[in-house]
C-alpha cells in the first residue's frame, strides 16, 4: 500500500516535472540525455532482467561490484580484498585466510582492473580476476558462485597496477608492478634507485579447469614504472603489452621528474618465448615469501599456504622475447583491438593518441630497425612501429575500448569526454561530455576479439552535482551511453561503489545459467558440518567449546545452551540446513567481537564466541526468514569459571 | 503487497487462536480481560476440525504429482531408503509420531490423498498459497512454513513409503 503511494507520488511529481520543464525555458540544457525515448532505452520492468552484466572495480573499497545494464541497477557487491560484515567475509574462521599475506592478515586493499576468463579470445563468464593494488595480490572470482573463490600474493611488487588482464584462452593472467622496487627487498638509500630498482612482471597461469593459480615466472624489467597493459590477441596472441611510465627513474618529486622524456615506451613481451625458456629449465629460482590462498568450495572454507620461492627471468637470458617502443608522454592505457592489429598508447600528457602496428613491430624487430637499447633491451625505432596517429582528439587521454565494428572509444580525462574514432583512417567520429572526468571506460567484451558494442560505461573520478549533496563526501558515478548508432548518446548517471576504475562486463545469458541457486547439503565437506538436528551437538575441549548447530525456518537447534564458562573459546559451527533457493540464515550473539554470520541453503559457517561475563545471553536470526523468524532465536547460559553446571543442550525441552 | 496482507491475515487468526486459548486460565497476575471481543471467534473456529485432522481423501493437491497407485504391499526396500531421506531432510520440523514444527506424518494416508503428500513435499510453497487444505495447516501451525528441500521426486516417493510404515 505504502509503496502504491509512493509511487504514485513518484509518478505525480515526475509529471510535474515533465510539465514545468515543457514551461519554462530550458534551451540552454545541452546534455545530450533529454530525447524522448532515454528513459525507454534503460527501463528494465519490475521483474525483467537486464542484459548485460557489469562488474565494476570497487576501488578503495577493496570489492567488486556488480551491476545491470542498461538499467545501473546494483546487484551485489562481492568482497574480495576488504573485510565484509555483512557477508561475514574476512571475519567467519572459514574466511579469514583469504586475507592472509607475508604481511600478516590485511583487511583491506584497493582493488582495481577487473577482467574475465576468455576461451578462444572470447569471454567465458568463467571467473573474473582482479588485482589488489597496495598489497599486492591476484583474486579470483567464480562465477557460479560470485564468491572470491581465491587470492594469490604477488612478490617482488609494489602497487600492483598493470595488472590483472588474461591471455585469450585464460593461460595467464598477468600482474605487472607499478612501483619498481630492490629485488630482493634491502635496506639501501632511495637516491641509489636508477639501475638498481626492478620492476616485476608476472605471469601467472590458470589451470584450465579449476582455476587455480600459480606464478609461472617473473620478468625482472628495468626500474621503470608499469602502469596498465593488455594481452595480443588473434595474430597477436603470445605477446603482452605493458604501458611504462617513469622512464626517468625519479624516486621524487614524479610530476615533474617522472614528465621530463619526451617518449616512454610500451613494453612488448613474447611470454610465448620465454614460456619456452622456463619450461625447458630456464630463469632463476629465487627465495621469497607470498601467501596463496584457496577457498574450497565443499568444504566451504579457505587454506592460506606460504610459498617460499619464484621462478624469475631476466630478459636478456631469452633474445627475443622483449621489446620497447617509444610512446610519448607516460602512457596510461596501451589497448590492443580486436583483431590483435594495433596497440594504442594514451599518453596522458600528449596532444595525441599514438597507435601502433603488431605487424610493423614484427618487421621491425626482422628488419633490426632499432633506436637503441635500455638496460640491453632494445628500443624499437618510433616510425617503425607506428601505425598512426589520432590527431588532437581531447586533452588526457587514458583508456580506449572497440566496439568490434571497426571503432574505438577513448576517454580524455582533462577535456572530460569520450571520443569515438575509426580505427585505420585515425578520424574522429563523435565525442560526448562526461560528468566529470573520466577514467576508464567499459564495453562489454571490450578487452577480448568480440566485443558487445551497445553501450559504453565511463566511470568518472569526480562527481560534484550530479546527485543530491551527501556532506562533502559525495557517490561515486558512473555513466552508460548508448553506442549502436553512428553518434554516442547519454543515457544514464548510475552511482558506484568506491572508485570505480575499471570493469569487466558481458551478456548476461552467458552467466545466469549457471549461477548456482544453493549448496547441497549432501556436497557439504566443512569438518564442522551438522547434516541433520539428531547430530547437533555441544563439545568441550579443556577451554574450547564446539558448537555443532543447525538452522531452519524458523529454529536454531540446539536454541537453549547450559554449562559455558566464562573465559571458554565457544565456536558456533552452524550449518544452515535448507535446500530452497534464497532462504539464508543469519546468526549472532550478543557481545560476539566479530560480524554475523550469514549462512547460504547448505552451508556451515563459524563464528567465535568469548563470554567475558555470567549471564543468560541470547543469539538470534539477523535475516529475514520466515514469518516467525523474529521468534527464530535462543539462550546460552554463561557460568563463573571452573562452575560445575553441566554441559547441555537442548530444542523443544527444558534443560534437565 | 500480498505477503503483507498474508502475514497480517496469519498474525490476526493467530491472534485471536490464541486468545481463544487462553481465556480460561485466567492468572491472577494479570488481569487484562479479552473475552468481549474474542467470544465471537473462538465459538465458530470452534465448531471446525483443525485442518491437521480434516479428512480430504479426495484433494490431489497442486503440483508435478497427478495420479499415484500404491501397491498394496509396502516395498521395504524403498521404505528404509525413504526413512533415510526424511531423516536427513525432515527431521528439523517433523517427528515421525508425534507434532514437532509442523505435523506428525504418522497415519497420514488415512488423512490425504498420497498425491496430496507428494505434492505438499515437493511443492510447498505453491501447496500453501493455493491449497486450502495447506494454507489451513500453514495457519494451524503459526505460519511455520512448510521448507521446500528439493527432494527428487523419487526420494519424495521413498519418503512417502516410509510414512505407511509409520
Amino acid at each position: 500500500m505504502k509503496n502504491l503511494i509512493k509511487s504514485a507520488v513518484a509518478l505525480l511529481s515526475l509529471l510535474v516535472a515533465f510539465t514545468s520543464c515543457n514551461n519554462s525555458d530550458q534551451s540552454g540544457n545541452k546534455s545530450g540525455a533529454l530525447a524522448g525515448n532515454v528513459a525507454e532505452k534503460v527501463y528494465v520492468a519490475p521483474g525483467e532482467h537486464d542484459e548485460f552484466y557489469a562488474f565494476i572495480s570497487g576501488g578503495f573499497s577493496g570489492q567488486l561490484s556488480v551491476y545491470g545494464l542498461p538499467s545501473g541497477r546494483l546487484f551485489k557487491v562481492i568482497p574480495v580484498f576488504s573485510q565484509d560484515a555483512e557477508k561475514a567475509y574476512g571475519y567467519n574462521e572459514e574466511t579469514k585466510p583469504m586475507l592472509n599475506t607475508s604481511h600478516g592478515f590485511v583487511p583491506w586493499d584497493d582493488s582495481h582492473h577487473p577482467d574475465i576468463s576468455q576461451t578462444n579470445g572470447v569471454i567465458d563468464g568463467r571467473w573474473v580476476f582482479i588485482n589488489g593494488n597496495n598489497t599486492p595480490r591476484i583474486a579470483k572470482i567464480d562465477l557460479s558462485t560470485f564468491e572470491t573463490t581465491e587470492i594469490i600474493e604477488v612478490p617482488n611488487s609494489a602497487g600492483n597496477h598493470s595488472s590483472s588482464f588474461v591471455t585469450e584462452n585464460t593461460e595467464y593472467v598477468v600482474a605487472g608492478t607499478r612501483f619498481s622496487v630492490p629485488i630482493p627487498q634491502k635496506d639501501m638509500p632511495i637516491k641509489d634507485y636508477k639501475g638498481n630498482f626492478k620492476g616485476a612482471l608476472s605471469f601467472i597461469s590458470v589451470d584450465p579447469e579449476h582455476g587455480h593459480m600459480d606464478i609461472k615466472f617473473q620478468l625482472i624489467m628495468p626500474g621503470f614504472d608499469y602502469d596498465l597493459s593488455h594481452p595480443g590477441r588473434g595474430k597477436s596472441h603470445g605477446w603482452f603489452f605493458f604501458s611504462t611510465y617513469n622512464t626517468e627513474e625519479a624516486s621524487t618529486l614524479m610530476e615533474v621528474n617522472a614528465s621530463q622524456n619526451d617518449k616512454d615506451f610500451i613494453a612488448a613481451v613474447n611470454w610465448k618465448k620465454i614460456e619456452d625458456y622456463v619450461n625447458n629449465g630456464g630463469g632463476k629460482m629465487m627465495p621469497t615469501k607470498y601467501a596463496h590462498n584457496v577457498y574450497d568450495e565443499s568444504t566451504h572454507s579457505a587454506t592460506s599456504t606460504m610459498k617460499t620461492e619464484v621462478l624469475t627471468v631476466n630478459p636478456l637470458d631469452v633474445p627475443g622475447a622483449v621489446y620497447l617502443m617509444p610512446t610519448p608522454k607516460s602512457p596510461h592505457g596501451c589497448d590492443v583491438d580486436p583483431s590483435g592489429e594495433y596497440i594504442v598508447g594514451s599518453g596522458k600528457l600528449s596532444a595525441n593518441l599514438t597507435v601502433h602496428s603488431f605487424t610493423k613491430m614484427l618487421a621491425a624487430i626482422e628488419n633490426q630497425s632499432f633506436a637503441g637499447d635500455a638496460y640491453g633491451i632494445p628500443i624499437i625505432d618510433f616510425e617503425a612501429s607506428l601505425a598512426g596517429v589520432v590527431e588532437q582528439p581531447g586533452l588526457g587521454p587514458l583508456h580506449t575500448e572497440f566496439d568490434g565494428k571497426g571503432n574505438a572509444y577513448t576517454t580524455f580525462f582533462i577535456s572530460s569526454e569520450v571520443v569515438k574514432w575509426k580505427l585505420g583512417t585515425w578520424e574522429v567520429i563523435d565525442r560526448q561530455p562526461c560528468f566529470y572526468s573520466v577514467g576508464h571506460l567499459m564495453i562489454p567484451g571490450g578487452n577480448s576479439q568480440k566485443p558487445f558494442g551497445k553501450y559504453v560505461v565511463a566511470m568518472n573520478k569526480i562527481t560534484k552535482d550530479r546527485y543530491l549533496p551527501t556532506g562533502p563526501e559525495v557517490t561515486q558515478s558512473a555513466q552508460l551511453y548508448d553506442i549502436s548508432g553512428d553518434k554516442m548518446e547519454l543515457l544514464l548517471d548510475f552511482p558506484t561503489v568506491g572508485e570505480p576504475h575499471y570493469a569487466a562486463g558481458c551478456p548476461a545469458d552467458l552467466i545466469k545459467p549457471r549461477s548456482k541457486k544453493l549448496f547441497k547439503l549432501e556436497e557439504n565437506n566443512h569438518p564442522y558440518a551438522t547434516k541433520s538436528e539428531a547430530d547437533t551437538k555441544v563439545v568441550r575441549d579443556g577451554k574450547t567449546v564446539h558448537i555443532y548447530m543447525t538452522t531452519i525456518r524458523s529454529h536454531f537447534s540446539p536454541d537453549n545452551i547450559e554449562g559455558i564458562q566464562v573465559g571458554d573459546k565457544v565456536y558456533f559451527h552452524i550449518t544452515n540446513l535448507e535446500q530452497d533457493y534464497d532462504v539464508p540464515h543469519g546468526v549472532s550473539i550478543i557481545g560476539a567481537n566479530t560480524s554475523e554470520l550469514l549462512i547460504m541453503p547448505g552451508q556451515t559457517e563459524t563464528f567465535l564466541w568469548e563470554p567475558k561475563e555470567v549471564g543468560v545471553w541470547p543469539f538470534y536470526c539477523t535475516d529475514f526468514c520466515s514469518a516467525l523468524h523474529q521468534e527464530m532465536q535462543g539462550y546460552v547460559r554463561v557460568s563463573p569459571t571452573n562452575s560445575s553446571t553441566p554441559l547441555r543442550w537442548s530444542l523443544g525441552e527444558d534443560i534437565e | 503487497m500480498k505477503t503483507t496482507i498474508k502475514i497480517l491475515s496469519t498474525l490476526l487468526i493467530v491472534f485471536l487462536l490464541s486468545c481463544g486459548g487462553k481465556e480460561k486460565k485466567k492468572k491472577e497476575s494479570f488481569s487484562y480481560d479479552k473475552k468481549t471481543t474474542t467470544e465471537a471467534t473462538t465459538t465458530t473456529k470452534a465448531e471446525k476440525v483443525p485442518a491437521s485432522k480434516t479428512i480430504d481423501l479426495s484433494n490431489k493437491g497442486i503440483g508435478p504429482i497427478t495420479s499415484l497407485a500404491l501397491n498394496a504391499e509396502i516395498n521395504k526396500e524403498m521404505a528404509a531408503k525413504g526413512e533415510d531421506v526424511f531423516k536427513k531432510m525432515c527431521t528439523a520440523c517433523h517427528r515421525a509420531d508425534k507434532k514437532f514444527i509442523g505435523p506428525a506424518p504418522k497415519d497420514i494416508l488415512k488423512r490425504r490423498t498420497p498425491e496430496w503428500v507428494m505434492n505438499m513435499i515437493l511443492n510447498p510453497d505453491e501447496m500453501t498459497q493455493k491449497d486450502p487444505l495447506a494454507r489451513a495447516l500453514l495457519i494451524e501451525f503459526n505460519g511455520s512454513p512448510m521448507a521446500n528441500q528439493n527432494l527428487s521426486e523419487e526420494d519424495a516417493r521413498a519418503v512417502l513409503e516410509y510414512f505407511r510404515t509409520l
